[in-house]
């Protein structure tokens, strides 16, 4: 059954991984996903796989005006926007003594003033209509820590205390905030991982297996589901047992 | 009753879901209407659409009673 119908969502960093299994598990619920990427070409190859139940924009979040810009129109063509999922997130990797500035702001930056940013953007109509789910992914690094990630760990801890102070400001509008934190999941950012990262990540799996993109999507799927209406502040964890909070 | 006085007015009483007699000029939205901080920030949001226009925080801060919601709009409305 479709849950969603008549929705539209906002999904950034949707051209691959995580972010484009989500924009594809929305669009199964029968709702209209924008899905954003950096670039012009990463919109493009969005609006090829959302075909008609949706479409790609480029989206630069550090761009406070810009952003407002297109989201205004955006809401212009399709509708206010009734499900936010940021998702969105770089890691410029290194050991703490040898991280530079720019390594550090970069992460901090896309990963949770970007949501900061985009949030304030879009809780202006969800405000005005009482109703809204907004969805940051975290990760479990971000509660567990890890070498060489000082950096990405802050910025997802961060989202969770963002979550929960936003989810008390707005509940009694009829908007939740919520986290999903995925484990180690199948994608892109996490094939960049060195060999002996990995063996000692796969050590501490219960599951014995990364997570499938899917499997975050689905979580995702059930905080923008009307079921989920009274779940706010919380972090659903994804990740085969590896650390349970 | 000026027209802006008005429709300032009515957007009060649609935000914060109080009467209109209530609606008095020296009527403070927290003390005596019931608002939270929240419902303020509303507020001004509605104003803004109503009016067509962009309230400064700084100015959005000193917006706490009725009058004076109507005095910022007065001065910063062409119409």
């Amino acid at each position: 059954m479709q849950s969603l119908t008549d929705k539209v969502a906002l999904v950034t960093g949707a051209s691959r991984g995580i972010g484009r299994a989500i924009a594809e598990a929305l669009v199964a619920q029968g709702a209209f996903v924008v899905g954003t990427a950096t670039s012009e070409e990463g919109a493009q190859s969005i609006s090829a796989y959302l075909a008609d139940k949706g479409q790609g924009l480029a989206l630069n979040v550090n761009d406070s005006e810009a952003m407002a810009a297109s989201l205004k129109d955006l809401e212009k063509a399709h509708g206010s926007i009734d499900i936010l999922v940021n998702n969105a997130g770089i890691t410029r990797d290194n050991l703490m003594m040898r991280m530079k500035d720019d390594e550090w702001d970069a992460v901090i930056n896309t990963n949770l003033s970007a949501v900061f940013r985009v949030c304030k953007t879009v809780i202006r109509g969800m405000m005005k209509r009482r109703q809204g789910r907004i969805i940051n992914i975290s990760s479990v690094v971000g509660t567990t820590g890890n070498p060489g990630q000082v950096n990405y760990c802050a910025a997802k801890a961060g989202l969770v205390g963002f979550s929960k102070s936003l989810a008390k400001e707005v509940a009694g509008r009829g908007i939740t905030v919520n986290c999903v934190a995925p484990g180690f999941i199948d994608t892109d950012m996490t094939k960049s991982l060195t060999d002996e990262q990995k063996q000692t990540i796969f050590n501490g799996i219960p599951a014995e297996r990364l997570g499938k993109p899917e499997e975050v999507a689905a979580a995702v799927s059930f905080l923008a589901s009307p079921g989920a209406a009274y779940i706010t502040g919380e972090t659903i964890h994804v990740n085969g047992g590896m650390a349970m909070v | 009753m000026s027209n802006i006085e008005e429709r300032v007015k009515k957007i009060i009483v649609e935000q914060l879901g109080v009467k209109e007699e209530e609606v008095k000029p020296e009527a403070s939205f927290e003390n005596d209407l019931g608002a939270d901080s929240l419902d303020t920030v509303e507020l001004v949001m509605a104003l803004e659409e109503e009016f067509e226009t962009e309230i400064p925080d700084e100015e959005a801060e000193k917006i706490k009673t009725v009058q004076s919601a109507i005095d910022y709009v007065s001065s910063h409305s062409d119409d």
